[in-house]
């Protein structure tokens, strides 16, 4: 797949707007708006221009598709629009295009056909935004419940507790009387019911829809010969169930022990995370990204605040971090990557009976990093560090904590030295420990290897990230294809599988342990020589204002790529908060391809097979 | 049995209890105390439901991992079956869509049952709150017995939370069935399921859901907020300041304001002159 | 050989269990007693094996940074000149950055003029919806809503205590400093003392005119070293800055409580200063006596 290059494929990305815009003339034209990149297709042909695209130019690679609505916008028409961002998997920026309809009646056709991947992704739109799609063949809500009233991301939607448009809320200064949300609600609960609500016709569809998307019912199959006939069964995992990594819900129809069908249904902690982004200003949004992969909060901030630094680098006044602002973010995000790896490893095992011992040594060296973050950024999961332009506070002196009238066991202990003993001697102790007993473990090589396969054609249709794609033998990480922060200088190897299975995905991750560590001995001495220099670039302000435009930003999270795609529309002198803010999960895409790889197996290996995507609810749900 | 001795007296004093015992063996039953064993062999061996629901769940686990380790509380029997398990830790921020899963879960546990709100969400809808997918608390649905906020509470945090628990349990008597549903006589209801409708309905509150919908029958205002009155800040007076507010409405010479402003310059003053008299510290 | 894996698994926990004990022998029967070096040491990176915190007995403590929930810095009570004053003036810059809106402020206001006095007549936070993000305390620019330490929060009713206010909110200023020596330093030289920020501006503004009228009276008056600034030249460079009691009749009444004043004898400020400092080492300590009686 990688070493299949079309000619086509080393156009830049004008070039590849050029060559679209002389092959479909009046389909294809430039987004001319301002700040705004990409074309915009006519959405009539958009299956052909996307078949073209995806063949001809090369860009096989769907990362992201998502709807904005420009409702109430001054102006703009009143529009919804689905915005793609393709990539070539060889590495390169994006081409990005979008269709537009309009609100009533909204449609838009379907490129499930032309990438898999997009399967999830338009389903949430059709759930956030009422944005049908002609030709996908499961079109049902993903994130809310079947029967919910209305499409709660369109503009003119309020939520019960809806205050006002934008924070901050006038009701908390300067006379700010305290309240709670339930207070203003006429149920006391977090609720509205439409108008024309009916009580008496009420009744719960929300599982029925589940089960008859899965064609349940009618399908009486005969097994070996004539003389045993089965119904399939339907197996309900989930949402409450000890490894499924959070209240996730798998729909399963199976014949015998055998996986006929899978059915993932999530939604079970869709927290409304993008909705509230767009009532927050800006930086009101980094505590939010914590809250996305709880596992990897570190991550999440750096790419949220690439997102917004690539908005205000359109401004005049833009300044870039400094460069020990640099230093520091990659020295926590990958930090980072080796507390979420080791978690995933460890849950990965308990998942395959090894109850808890693996999980409670690999937790033991999370702690240790943990104690770290909690001295520099103030606390151990949600660390909220970044900042636009640089990081929160410096790394500390010391890692120490104070007695006081609460807690009185103090540990002190040089940070410097700490690090330097941790990723030179702790971690890769640690490492060899565990891959002397995981990998070579007759239990582990008989459930894992060979199970959960995804070939790499397929991965990349199936806009798999991460330790997923790389495991099917595809060398994609964004530090390499689109390298940001001071990746680029530093050396480090991407760990590839072979085989795409799940024993690949373990060793995957386990090598990328390693090559983080590697990066971190090179941060180190950057670390040492760069002391005192400033952290942050200009003035820290609370009130950032960006100008007009759009921004994707991704990073290599340790779940896969992760990507903030950022609207600033409105004001023309700077807008406070985002009109659009939406975040390319890659758990939630990652699970498209939960269905097709568990297919064939047993009701045991999907567990695994589950656990080795390594899913974090916060971010698939969002 | 009349109650003649006096070291009789002492012993009703001692086992008075509110368990309406028959007037002849007041006194030489020892009900509080097998409340005490009751208790303590309960709260030693709590077992929680194997359930985490979002970020705080992930702090639930570094409790439960060797580093905090709760099993030295004799809870390391985390149960994935509700119906093996007496406490839920309610680990993380309630959906609509999965409050129903939950209440589900809660009634199939086995009495005597607790519930422990963790963290900010689960007691109160957190920062998620204005979210409309999101249950502004899971006491709006189940009767919560301790309340951790933070966002999330550290480990430590949470085991204070689960002691806080257990000396709740220490303080329950088994003769009360007011205050412990669980010893009352008759079968205990199970908590009405949720409907995933048009939005979420506890049936509990049918009948204002359909008051809501006659008015809007008759054309009146449905389903909209209706703002309560303005709440009241509820000033913390001292006596003093009491007293010197009644005694300058009973005098009169001038408004209360006044004096208030005349107390404000002398603090400034004081404040002005401590800087004039410490020009470095 | 099948099974070699296994052996090889159970070898590990073996080590791993045999690890744990051996850092134990190490201190013996001393291990969980108050000795903090063996704390510092099981929990730093040169731990092997588990390293249990028997939490209600030790408790760990919490780096400076460390964020809970917020609070609200005050005067200490011993403090000789306002004891007890905020030092929040009601700006509301953490009411508009806070993420998720929890922070409600009712700001002060002089009952006569009607306008905004720098002191929150009421405060509340909802500690149900804070998301510990520590933005208050980060972009407070009187350093006066700042995160605390104190994570025992427990309650079983949180109708009633979970929304915070002023009162339950606010924790005197060597609090602050006992949970966060080395911050409280650092904000202390970005402010230039100890003080709150207006005070110190009020402080600086009244020295500076001080030097300058002594400039001008140098040839009338020579060698007045020690000059200590009056009350009015302090009052003008307050009510200009700070306080917004700028009408005119405010400031004459201003102006008339400052002239009934008594001058207040200059004093040595190292002595004093010392005095004061010793004061409230006496009322720290006293305070810590306090809670540890409480709690025993």
């Amino acid at each position: 797949m990688v070493d299949q290059i079309a000619p086509e494929q080393t156009h830049t990305i004008d070039e590849a707007i050029a060559v679209l815009k002389q092959r479909f003339p009046n389909v294809v034209s430039d987004d001319s708006r301002p700040g705004y990149q990409g074309v915009v297709i006519e959405k009539n042909r958009l299956v052909e221009v996307a078949t073209y695209i995806r063949d001809q130019l090369g860009f096989d690679y769907l990362s992201s598709a998502t709807a904005v609505d420009y409702h109430g916008l001054e102006g703009s028409t009143d529009h919804l629009e689905m915005v793609y961002h393709s990539y070539r998997i060889s590495g390169g920026s994006a081409l990005v295009f979008k269709a537009q309809t309009e609100r009533e009646q909204a449609e838009i056709p379907s490129l499930i056909d032309v990438w898999p991947g997009a399967d999830f992704q338009e389903r949430e739109a059709w759930d956030l935004y009422g944005i049908r799609f002609p030709g996908h063949p499961n079109l049902r809500r993903i994130l809310l419940w079947e029967g919910f009233g209305g499409h709660p991301m369109r503009k003119d939607w309020k939520e019960p507790y809806y205050e006002q448009e934008h924070k901050p809320f006038e009701s908390r200064w300067p006379a700010g009387y305290v309240f709670r949300a339930e207070e203003k609600n006429a149920y006391g609960h977090n609720v509205q019911y439409p108008a024309d609500f009916d009580l008496s016709r009420l009744k719960d569809t929300s599982d029925e829809d589940v089960y008859n998307s899965m064609g349940l019912g009618v399908d009486v199959q005969s097994l070996g010969g004539d003389d045993i006939s089965t119904d399939r069964l339907v197996v309900n995992m989930g949402p409450h169930h000890p490894s499924t990594h959070g209240v996730f819900r798998m729909v399963m129809t199976l014949n015998g022990e055998t996986i006929d069908q899978l059915e993932p249904v999530m939604g079970y902690l869709h927290r409304n995370h993008e909705q509230i982004g767009e009532r927050n200003t800006y930086i009101q949004n980094i505590p939010f990204t914590d809250r996305l992969d709880y596992l990897s909060s570190m991550g999440n901030n750096h790419g949220y605040v690439l997102t917004i630094e690539q908005l205000l680098a359109k401004g005049a006044r833009y300044q870039p971090p400094t460069y020990r602002a640099e230093v520091i973010r990659v020295l926590m995000v990958e930090l980072q990557r080796i507390v979420s790896h080791l978690w995933s490893v460890g849950f990965l095992l308990n998942d395959l009976g090894a109850f808890f011992t693996p999980m409670l040594y690999a937790n033991n060296e999370r702690e240790k990093i943990l104690d770290f973050f909690e001295a520099t950024a103030g606390s151990r999961l949600m660390c909220n560090y970044m900042r636009f332009g640089g990081v929160f506070k410096d790394v500390p002196e010391r890692i120490y904590g104070v007695a006081n009238y609460v807690n009185d066991r103090v540990r002190d202990v040089d940070t410097m030295e700490f690090l330097t003993a941790m990723i030179n001697e702790r971690l890769p102790r640690f490492l060899d420990e565990y891959e002397h007993y995981l990998l070579d473990n007759e239990i582990i090589k008989t459930r894992c290897i060979g199970v959960g396969v995804i070939p790499a054609d397929m991965a990349i249709a199936y806009s798999c990230a991460g330790p997923l794609l790389r495991a099917s033998g595809v060398p994609y990480d964004v530090r390499r294809a689109e390298p940001y922060s001071i990746y680029p200088e530093l050396d480090f190897d991407i760990p590839t599988g072979e085989n795409g299975d799940i024993y690949d995905r373990m060793v995957v991750r386990l090598k990328e342990m390693r090559e983080s560590l590697r990066i971190l001995r090179q941060i180190l001495p950057r670390l040492e020589s760069t002391k005192g220099e400033s952290i942050y670039a200009g003035r820290r302000d609370y009130n950032v204002r960006a100008p007009l435009g759009e921004s994707y930003a991704r990073v290599e999270n340790s779940k896969g790529e992760l990507g903030f795609y950022v609207v600033s529309a409105g004001d023309p002198k700077g807008t406070q908060n985002p009109w659009r803010y939406h975040i390319r999960a890659p758990s939630f895409i990652n699970l498209t391809a939960l269905g097709p790889m568990s297919k064939g197996h047993k009701v045991a290996d999907v567990v695994t097979i589950l656990g080795s995507i390594d899913i974090v609810l916060g971010e698939t749900d969002r | 049995m009349a109650l003649t001795t006096q070291k009789e007296l002492d012993l009703r004093q001692i086992h008075d209890t509110e368990f309406p015992l028959p007037d002849e063996i007041q006194g030489t039953l020892a009900v509080t105390s097998l409340s005490r064993i009751y208790n303590w062999s309960r709260r030693s061996s709590m077992w929680p439901l194997l359930f985490g629901l979002a970020c705080c769940a992930i702090e639930m686990i570094g409790m439960a991992s060797s580093r905090f380790d709760f099993s030295r509380f004799g809870m390391e029997v985390m149960r994935a079956s509700p119906r093996q398990s007496d406490l839920i830790i309610v680990s993380g921020t309630v959906t609509k869509k999965m409050v129903v899963p939950i209440v589900r879960i809660y009634n199939q546990m086995p009495e005597p049952k607790y519930i422990l709100a963790m963290g900010a969400c689960a007691s109160g809808g957190g920062p998620f709150k204005e979210g409309y997918n999101v249950v502004s608390g899971i006491d709006k649905y189940l009767p919560v017995d301790v309340y951790v906020p933070g966002c999330p509470p550290t480990p430590q945090s949470l085991l204070y939370g689960l002691i806080a628990l257990q000396k709740k349990i220490d303080g329950q008597s088994i003769a009360n069935a007011d205050d412990v549903p669980w010893y009352g006589a008759g079968p205990s209801e199970p908590t009405p399921i949720p409907i995933l409708g048009p939005d979420i309905i506890d049936p509990r509150q049918m009948d204002i859901i359909r008051r809501q919908a006659e008015y809007a029958a008759q054309g009146k205002p449905y389903g909209v907020r209706e703002l309560p009155p303005p709440m009241e800040i509820k000033k913390k007076v001292s006596a003093k300041a009491a007293a010197l507010a009644a005694a300058t409405v009973a005098a009169a010479p001038e408004p209360l304001d006044e004096n208030r402003l005349k107390r404000r310059m002398e603090a400034l003053e004081r404040r002005r002159a401590f800087a004039t008299k410490n020009p470095e510290v | 050989m099948y099974g070699r894996g296994i052996l090889k698994g159970l070898g590990v926990t073996i080590k791993h269990f045999i690890d744990t004990y051996i850092d134990d022998l190490r201190y013996g029967l001393n291990k969980y007693s108050k000795f903090e070096d063996n704390f510092t040491q099981r929990q730093s990176h040169e731990a092997r094996g588990a390293f249990t915190i028997q939490y209600p007995d030790e408790k760990m403590a919490m780096p400076e940074r460390f964020r809970f929930t917020p609070f609200l810095v005050v005067n200490d009570d011993d403090h000789p000149d306002a004891p007890g004053q905020d030092w929040c003036t009601s700006c509301g810059i953490c009411a508009k950055v806070c993420p998720p809106q929890c922070i409600w402020i009712v700001r002060g206001q002089d009952p006569v003029t009607k306008r905004p006095i720098p002191e929150p007549e009421a405060f509340y936070i909802d500690i149900d919806i804070c998301m510990n993000c520590g933005f208050c305390a980060e972009f407070c620019p009187f350093d006066a809503i700042k995160m605390d330490h104190d994570y025992e929060m427990a309650s079983y009713d949180r109708t009633t205590t979970h929304i915070h206010d002023k009162n339950r909110l606010q924790k005197p200023f060597t609090y602050w400093r006992s949970i966060a020596p080395q911050i409280t330093v650092e904000e202390a030289e970005a402010r230039g003392g100890w003080e709150h920020v207006d005070v110190i501006k009020a402080k600086e503004k009244a020295a500076k005119e001080a030097a300058k009228k002594a400039a001008a009276a140098e040839p009338a008056k020579p060698a007045t070293a020690d000059v200590i600034p009056t009350g009015e030249q302090a009052a003008q460079g307050e009510s200009l800055k700070t306080d917004t009691v700028d009408s005119a009749a405010n400031v004459a009444a201003l102006n008339r409580a400052e002239a009934s004043t008594p001058d207040t004898p200059a004093s040595d400020p190292d002595a004093e200063k010392a005095a004061r400092l010793a004061k409230r080492e006496a009322a720290l300590a006293r305070k810590h006596a306090k809670k540890e009686g409480g709690e025993s």
